[in-house]
């Protein structure tokens, strides 16, 4: 039996080079969705912002937010298309973005 | 918050008479709009110094009737995306009006120099910029390609230089 | 084509070093995030999707082969190795560094270009006829104008925080290629009784949320009274457009809510007040401007190109494409070369460095040096020797550039949606290169005739939608991607929004929807009538019965 996880991500850009990164339970920033933290209760999300701002305020990221996800077995996969895209690289460019950088996830392919 | 006028940070002998109080005898009083035409008889007879602090949404035309006794006009930048008061006090420059024009509000030294260009000559700014940003910002750029504006750092207008024969336009002295 | 004096040439280095200095402060943190990007924007540097964007100024469309060849090093060096050609006639990097972002705008610089005021809400690059200097149907080259314009919206001290975004198109033509009038200021270029030249005025066009065509100021402001009476519509703009939703900010809002009328008459008071002074350094500095677009050292040729015309009888492939893809010149022997970056099942727009390198030499070779960027996201070779174009197209064939489809079905303009796009709603490429596979046959597309599908991948419309003869616009439904089709759209001179069809589509329904539009129109036409023309006699109706009918 598969264990299924629902919660949010906290995800950013890299202000330096505008990396998209995603937060993990240690409070270092990943480029791989899976390292990221699920946030499983609003409690847990209200402290990833909190760790999120403060890294604004550091100059180390920029525009962060939180997204739904859903994890499987321990992989992650965002749950709207948009953070799915955001995650994997361009559904048209398969050779660019994480998806070809390897540090794309479990979760391959967009479907079209 | 320091006031910056002419490079340096100076002291402010200005002081904001509020709608409902007493007008003293002397000294450099901003008022309302509001008070200036309720109280015009009073206030044109003052011995001292004039000012009034417009709102963004004020027409400047409402000043014409008092503008040549005014030695001071504030304008607000309520956020530093809002760009209203640029426009004001552009206006009031280009109508004729000579005293101080003063910015207040949320100001960057990233604009600066535009607001200078438009004819403001002292600032309410934030503290948490060094004196030497603001000096270093008012002359980030040495060339404007629109005409007409206060070349306060000398900056080079263009189309005037471009086309030797045409002199840029003459700058008055602003009393503030 | 314009080229920098010792000015336009400081000009940019200060800019740049302007920028230099004010991301190193972002990096230390001497500014915030929300005091930063209204300066980033203005130096056309996005945060997107996935990394930084940054969209370049190609200044009303206008490039030389250096310049083309200097975006290409940018793609490789500091992207992934291609960009995209934009519906303002601009360019845009997807994968840029803020980092690196200084250094590129020195790279810019380095051969007069920028990408100041490509964002923010300022005035941004001023727009025009891609055939501009060109066309036989000019009646005077608009571009020393844009220049003009260009120039004085510059860093202006005064308009450089507007309520909104600001957009200026110009025309010199009575067909209008530019868009003038779904544009915040359109200005059309014309002749009065006496054969004085002057420009119609036309305020609160845009798109977005809010389609709505422009309305005439003036009928006919003489040339030396522009950039003063401009100052005073921006004027009126900054002081009462609305700031407390930014959804309702632009000037056409501005317009619609006060009336035309009104809005009219605070433009004339306030022009009145401040009327335009000294005009004769405007028309000194235009008269300058002018001299770089005097015409090319064209060659007395006759209209009749042998070795033009034989290559059409022995090459099929090329003669579909001259047939398709070139465009009549003003000049006997000469043609415009429409380059489509629209290959079959490709990206539209999208360029890779090589190409622009081969496009960048062919300009060099064969069109005087010039190349411009049209806002359906294609190049054009504006002065091509007809005898040349054979070669030409035999180069364009090996850079995977000649796909014969120009203003045809598969020469779809789409923005890049959200596959790139942190504002997008629904992809738009991929429906574009759906659409694009079903009528990869050229002879197909041709059947059909001339029609502009426009795709924008949300609400805020910046793949023009609204004026596209087929309209589609990605919205997002309970989190699945749905479409909406929009027809009779036009961004000509005579101007229409299009009209909803009905309930939208899904992304693989889109396709057959548009080829059931298009049959629909192919049973309904009259001889020689085109797709729109027919839209306009027919209505909608046949159209939605065509597509909703129940089965």
């Amino acid at each position: 039996m598969s264990t299924v996880e629902k919660g949010q991500v906290m995800t950013a850009n890299r202000l330096r080079d505008g990396d998209v990164v995603f937060l993990t339970r240690a409070g270092a920033w990943s480029e791989k969705i899976d390292d990221a933290v699920l946030a499983l209760e609003p409690q847990a999300a209200a402290a990833l912002e909190v760790r999120a701002a403060a890294d604004v305020t550091s100059t180390l990221v920029t525009g962060p937010y939180l997204f739904d996800a859903t994890r499987v077995d321990g992989k992650i996969r965002a749950d709207h298309i948009r953070e799915r895209i955001r995650t994997l690289g361009p559904s048209v460019r398969l050779d660019l973005g994480k998806q070809a950088e390897g540090t794309a996830g479990a979760f391959q392919a967009v479907e079209v | 918050m320091p006031l910056l006028k002419n490079n340096a940070f100076v002291v402010d002998a200005w002081a904001t008479l509020e709608d409902d109080a007493p007008l003293p005898d002397g000294g450099k009083l901003i008022v309302s709009p509001a008070r200036l035409s309720r109280d015009w008889d009073g206030l044109a007879r003052f011995t001292g110094l004039l000012g009034v602090r417009l709102t963004n949404t004020d027409k400047v035309e409402a000043l014409a009737p008092y503008i040549s006794q005014i030695a001071l006009v504030v304008l607000p930048f309520p956020a530093f995306v809002d760009g209203r008061s640029y426009s004001l006090g552009h206006q009031l420059r280009l109508d004729g009006y000579r005293g101080e024009l003063r910015a207040e509000g949320n100001i960057l030294p990233d604009q600066l120099q535009y607001m200078r260009q438009v004819g403001f000559d002292s600032f309410v700014v934030d503290n948490r910029f060094p004196l030497q940003l603001w000096q270093a910002a008012a002359k980030q750029m040495s060339l404007a390609y629109q005409r007409g504006l206060f070349r306060v750092a000398n900056e080079t207008e263009v189309w005037s230089d471009r086309h030797q024969g045409f002199a840029p336009w003459e700058e008055q002295p602003h009393a503030g | 084509m314009y080229r920098y004096d010792e000015f336009d040439a400081k000009f940019v280095n200060e800019r740049t070093a302007q920028f230099r200095d004010q991301a190193a402060r972002r990096l230390k943190g001497d500014l915030t995030e929300d005091e930063f990007r209204p300066l980033r924007l203005m130096n056309g540097l996005y945060l997107q999707l996935h990394a930084y964007m940054l969209r370049v100024a190609i200044p009303y469309g206008t490039l030389s082969g250096k310049q083309m060849r200097q975006l290409a090093m940018i793609a490789d060096k500091w992207d992934k190795g291609y960009g995209h050609f934009t519906t303002r006639q601009n360019i845009q990097y997807n994968w840029i560094k803020l980092e690196d972002t200084a250094d590129i705008l020195q790279a810019l610089a380095d051969v007069e270009m920028h990408a100041i005021q490509t964002s923010g809400n300022c005035i941004r690059n001023v727009t025009t006829d891609h055939w501009a200097g060109a066309a036989a149907d000019e009646l005077a080259d608009p571009r020393p104008v844009g220049e003009l314009i260009r120039q004085w919206s510059s860093l202006h001290p005064e308009f450089s925080y507007l309520p909104r975004k600001f957009k200026i198109a110009i025309t010199g033509a009575p067909n209008d290629r530019a868009a003038v009038k779904v544009h915040d200021i359109g200005l059309r270029l014309h002749k009065n009784a006496s054969g004085e030249i002057g420009w119609e005025v036309m305020v609160g066009g845009g798109q977005g949320r809010t389609p709505m065509i422009a309305v005439t100021v003036r009928d006919f402001l003489p040339e030396k009274e522009l950039i003063g009476y401009l100052e005073a519509i921006m004027r009126v703009y900054n002081l009462f457009g609305r700031r407390d939703n930014k959804y309702k900010a632009r000037i056409k809002i501005l317009v619609h809510e006060i009336g035309a009328e009104k809005f009219k008459a605070e433009v004339e008071a306030e022009y009145a007040k401040h009327p335009a002074q000294q005009t004769q350094v405007e028309m000194a500095e235009l008269a300058r401007i002018a001299k770089y677009f005097a015409a090319p050292k064209f060659e007395k040729l006759s209209r009749f190109a042998p070795h033009f015309e034989d290559a059409k009888r022995s090459n099929g492939d090329f003669a579909r494409w001259a047939r398709n893809n070139l465009a009549a010149h003003a000049v006997d022997g000469y043609a415009i070369v429409n380059i489509s970056l629209k290959p079959e099942g490709g990206i539209p727009g999208d360029a890779t460095g090589e190409q622009m390198r081969v496009m960048a030499d062919l300009a060099e070779r064969y069109s005087f040096d010039e190349l411009r960027v049209s806002h359906a996201q294609n190049i054009v070779l504006p002065h091509v020797k007809l005898e040349d174009v054979f070669d030409l197209w035999q180069m364009l064939v090996k850079a995977d550039l000649a796909a014969a489809n120009y203003g045809l079905a598969g020469d779809i303009i789409a923005c890049p949606g959200l596959d790139y796009c942190a504002l997008a709603t629904a992809r738009s490429i991929p429906v574009a290169q759906a659409i694009s596979r079903k009528f990869a046959d050229v002879k197909i597309q041709e059947s059909y005739g001339p029609v502009k599908i426009n795709i924008s991948g949300c609400i805020n419309a910046c793949g023009h939608h609204h004026v596209g003869h087929i309209g589609i616009l990605g919205l997002d439904k309970k989190g699945e991607e749905f479409y909406q089709i929009t027809l009779g759209g036009s961004s000509s001179e005579n101007a229409s929004i299009g009209t909803i069809l009905g309930p939208g589509f899904a992304a693989h329904e889109v396709p057959d929807a548009i080829e059931t539009i298009l049959n629909t129109y192919v049973k309904l036409r009259n001889a020689g009538e085109e797709f729109l023309a027919a839209y306009r006699r027919l209505g909608p109706k046949p159209f939605k019965e065509a597509l909703y009918a129940t089965a």
